[in-house]
């Protein structure tokens, strides 16, 4: 029996659903319209993909989302849980208290109590000072009494040596029975600040979690899909079962950027190259590294600084919607989009509005497939100067971005997707090649459906106290454990990526591990 | 103004300004800003006074952090490690300190004196002994002049704290960055104790408002819509020397040091010619199509060309639009000591330094 899987991605304007056989071969796809709830979206999407495409319920064994219901919460500040605050290292730390640069409103409906405790580790693993284990208790008793929905815990130097805070895990689950205790070793990497605000985040967004997996639980029991198991993609374009998500949903902030990406990869099997994911208000321009997103240092979310792994991606207000003006004899092209009321506004569509579509419809570029859609509108209704002179600005834009996000000046391989892809040329400054393969719109879709089991484990080592080989070891083993508790089939558990930072400055050559490990689903 | 508080918005164009002037280098000032900030959310109060309120006879203290950028970034400082050095040295000289100094206007420890001084309820004097961002302790005006290093005091966040006494300014820097490496990769140094009739021959004047004016500067003309980086020249008297996009980035590790080199390629009326940057933490000379157009001591700092951001030297790459300056050093770094101290030889470049106001008449702009 061939079993099926369901790839759903919310972007900001549609949400799309595509159903891959085992072969990931596209069997059938859907676009609608993004609903500001996200999950009566998801569930449209999920009902006419499996009607349009005749596939018996009872075949699909897996649906995979890419979501976006943490990031609207976050930057809505809406329906986020109240978390107790836990740092671990005082004497040392004391100089900034946590949340202090975070946009005020975020902070009040998040902060359930800040406490901070003696103990952590300098970068040797060494302690600092004795862990005040009194302070601990008195602490998880009084978020206790005042009733957090999660804990988040980060202490200094975790990344070297955790045992701090496991012993708050150990305690918690004592004190405080079945809430969340969030360790920020778990989360991301060195960086204090960045490191607890990212904890706090994931701390802050598992009651959104908890209540965006029960409703689309609901709705799979509701469609006779009550066996099929869920997953989650993850910022770094793999995904994750819902078991594992709803312990770490920061992992799922910005995530359907990754899905076009990696999606961009399944699609051409090219594992190097830059990708252009073009929608109704913005392209974001990201780069494929051995198949995977290239990932950035720090991202804000939300207006908080953080150093979770994201796809290190620029994005421009300049797609299908995207609003060209005449201003001052200059010709101007977005960031203003009229989204997904093109097909009201834009020219083509009888409205009057000249959008970057309109402008790539009248140049012959490209052709849409709606009866309502008129290119003969376009090109008598927009003046030819101004069709050449929008188009060559359209152009100039999204070089200029291709050539910023690359990391070296040779020519490279350029993918393009999404809904709005269809507007570009078939050749592009900087570019070797421009490939625009079949099913482009779905990209996102499809690489969410087409995901990976995977998991990160960064951690600092010393390589005087232990051998290189050794440290390796260490990290990729705790990586694929990851990996399996994520949700991958064990024998199927792979290193995909294994880098290691030199630590500059540092004695004791101290060096960041970071292991990638990803399998298959387990279904 | 001789003496005036500091409130948050001065803070902010103060770590901008310390960015400019840190020419690349002297660590991200975003914990410094941060720590600043707390300080004067717990409702302490940050003075600043003039040079000229020192009294001849007034006992000052330079303060400052050392080590490395990724320990300030992950153990957060308790605020109170400089405290115990002050406390130390007021100890062994048996005075209480009257004011506080910084040693550097550029990076971090620019915001380091503001914390002490908020912490003691000591005034902060506006001024320094770099003008700029330097790698090491012996690189300030005060060393030039005759002032001794030590005794010097030394402490992490635990408390502990070691004074020191050392032959030379050298040997000083040498047996302090041992104990930084001890205290877990972070030390908190009172340095330099010296009396306000050296200190005024000594300092650099003004650094403090020129940090802000130069964060001001940027920021009001964004506000205005001007163009940031003309504001900012004018501020520090500066030339501008190219503009381009970042071709190429390599990095070598040696000795501890973060070297390195970037070429640029230029954009608009520099096209066709190409810049290249050699750093180690700081930007130390700009060479143009082979032919040197700014060195150390002078400052040569690298922004973003369309926010006017300074870009340190960890975070240039590829593709980057940046404009590069140049801004006059101290008149006390282009004597011959001050030359033998930071002058581009210094650093292994076998070149003469020549004042950047006189080769950009020579090169830059026939």
């Amino acid at each position: 029996m061939t079993k099926y899987k369901v790839g759903i991605d919310v972007g900001s304007t549609h949400t799309d659903a595509v159903i891959l056989d085992e072969g990931n071969n596209l069997i059938h796809a859907e676009k609608t319209m993004t609903t500001p709830d996200v999950t009566s979206g998801i569930i449209n999407a999920l009902r006419l993909v499996l009607e349009g495409s005749g596939v018996s319920r009872d075949d699909i064994a897996a649906v995979m989302f890419g979501t976006t219901h943490i990031i609207n919460a976050i930057v809505q500040r809406r329906n986020l849980g109240k978390v107790g605050v836990v740092r671990i290292g005082l004497p040392a730390t004391e100089a900034i208290e946590p949340m202090l640069d975070w946009p005020i409103d975020l902070r009040d409906s998040v902060n359930a109590g800040i406490t901070m405790i003696r103990g952590g580790h300098d970068y040797t693993g060494e302690p600092i000072t004795q862990f005040d284990e009194d302070s601990l208790r008195k602490a998880l008793e009084a978020f206790r009494n005042r009733g957090v929905d999660a804990v988040a815990v980060t202490s200094v130097w975790s990344v070297v040596n955790p045992e701090h805070e496991v012993k708050v895990r150990e305690l918690a689950s004592e004190l405080l029975p079945g809430v969340p205790i969030v360790l920020s070793h778990e989360i991301s990497s060195i960086g204090l600040l960045e490191r607890e605000n990212a904890t706090i985040l994931n701390a802050a967004s598992i009651k959104v979690m908890v209540n965006a997996i029960n409703a689309l639980r609901e709705a799979l029991r509701d469609m006779g899909l009550e066996h099929a198991k869920m997953f989650f993609a993850q910022n770094d374009g793999t995904t994750a079962s819902a078991d594992y998500i709803v312990r770490f949903p920061i992992f799922t902030v910005i995530a359907p950027i990754s899905n076009s990406i990696r999606g961009a990869y399944v699609l051409t099997k090219i594992p190097n190259a830059i990708v252009a994911d073009t929608g109704g208000a913005t392209t974001n321009i990201g780069a494929l590294i051995s198949g995977y997103p290239r990932e950035a240092l720090e991202v804000e979310i939300g207006g908080v600084r953080t150093n979770i792994r994201a796809p290190d991606v620029i994005a421009i207000g300049l797609a299908g919607g995207s609003i060209v003006k005449v201003k001052d004899g200059d010709v101007k092209v977005g960031p203003v989009s009229v989204g997904y009321r093109l097909i009201y506004e834009g020219i083509s569509w009888g409205g009057g509005t000249v959008t970057a579509t309109d402008i790539a419809l009248a140049k012959g570029i490209m052709s849409i497939d709606d009866p309502m859609c008129n290119p003969e509108l376009a090109r008598s209704k927009i003046p030819s100067w101004l069709v050449e002179r929008a188009y060559a600005k359209m152009i100039e834009i999204l070089e200029d971005s291709i050539d910023r996000i690359k990391l070296k000046p040779e020519p490279e391989t350029v993918i393009l997707v999404g809904g709005g892809s269809a507007m570009w040329p078939k050749t592009l400054r900087g570019a070797r090649e421009v490939i625009r393969p079949e099913h482009a719109q779905y990209a996102n879709a499809i690489g969410a459906a087409t995901a990976l089991v995977g998991a990160v484990v960064e951690k600092a080592y010393s390589y005087e106290q232990i051998t290189r080989e050794r440290a390796i070891q260490d990290a990729s083993e705790e990586a694929k454990k990851r990996a399996v508790e994520a949700g991958a089939d064990p024998s199927t558990v792979e290193v995909a990526e294994v880098e290691e930072i030199a630590m500059p400055y540092l004695p004791g050559n101290a060096v960041k591990v970071r292991v990638k490990a990803v399998g298959k689903l387990k279904l | 103004m001789v003496r005036y508080h500091l409130y948050k918005t001065d803070v902010e164009d103060l770590v901008v300004g310390a960015a400019v002037l840190g020419t690349g280098g002297g660590g991200d000032p975003y914990i410094g800003k941060l720590m600043v900030i707390q300080e004067l959310e717990r409702g302490r109060r940050i003075e600043i006074v003039s040079i000229d309120e020192v009294d001849g006879d007034a006992f000052i203290v330079p303060v400052a952090a050392m080590g490395t950028p990724v320990v300030l970034m992950e153990k957060i400082p308790s605020g109170k490690e400089a405290l115990y050095s002050l406390r130390l040295l007021e100890g062994y000289f048996n005075r209480r300190v009257d004011f506080i100094s910084p040693i550097e206007a550029g990076g971090v420890n620019s915001t380091i004196p503001l914390v002490v001084g908020a912490e003691r309820g000591l005034p902060v004097i506006d001024a320094d002994g770099m003008g700029r961002a330097f790698p090491e302790l012996q690189m300030v005006t005060f060393h030039i002049h005759g002032i001794k290093a030590t005794p010097m005091a030394i402490s992490d966040e635990r408390g502990n704290a070691a004074i020191l006494d050392t032959m030379d300014n050298y040997w000083a820097e040498r047996i302090a960055r041992a104990i930084t490496v001890k205290y877990g990769g972070s030390a908190w140094i009172a340095i330099y104790p010296t009396f306000g009739k050296l200190y005024r021959d000594a300092a650099i004047k003004g650094s403090i408002s020129l940090a802000i004016e130069v964060g001001k500067a940027l920021r009001e003309a964004k506000l205005a819509g001007r163009n940031p980086v003309d504001a900012l020249l004018d501020v520090t008297h500066g030339f501008e020397l190219f503009k381009g996009k970042i071709i190429d980035v390599q990095r070598f590790n040696i000795g501890g040091f973060a070297r390195g080199e970037a070429v640029i390629e230029g954009l608009d009326e520099y096209k066709g010619s190409r810049l290249m940057i050699r750093f180690q933490n700081e930007n130390l000379v700009a060479i143009k199509d082979n032919e040197v157009v700014a060195s150390v001591p002078d400052l040569i700092t690298v922004l973003d060309s369309e926010s006017g951001k300074p870009i340190t030297t960890e975070r240039l790459r590829y593709g980057l639009r940046v404009l590069v300056i140049s801004m006059p050093c101290n008149e006390k770094w282009r004597t011959s000591k001050g030359l033998e101290t930071v002058g581009p030889r210094y650093f292994g470049y076998d070149i003469d330094y020549v004042p950047i106001e006189v080769r950009v008449k020579r090169v830059v702009k026939p």
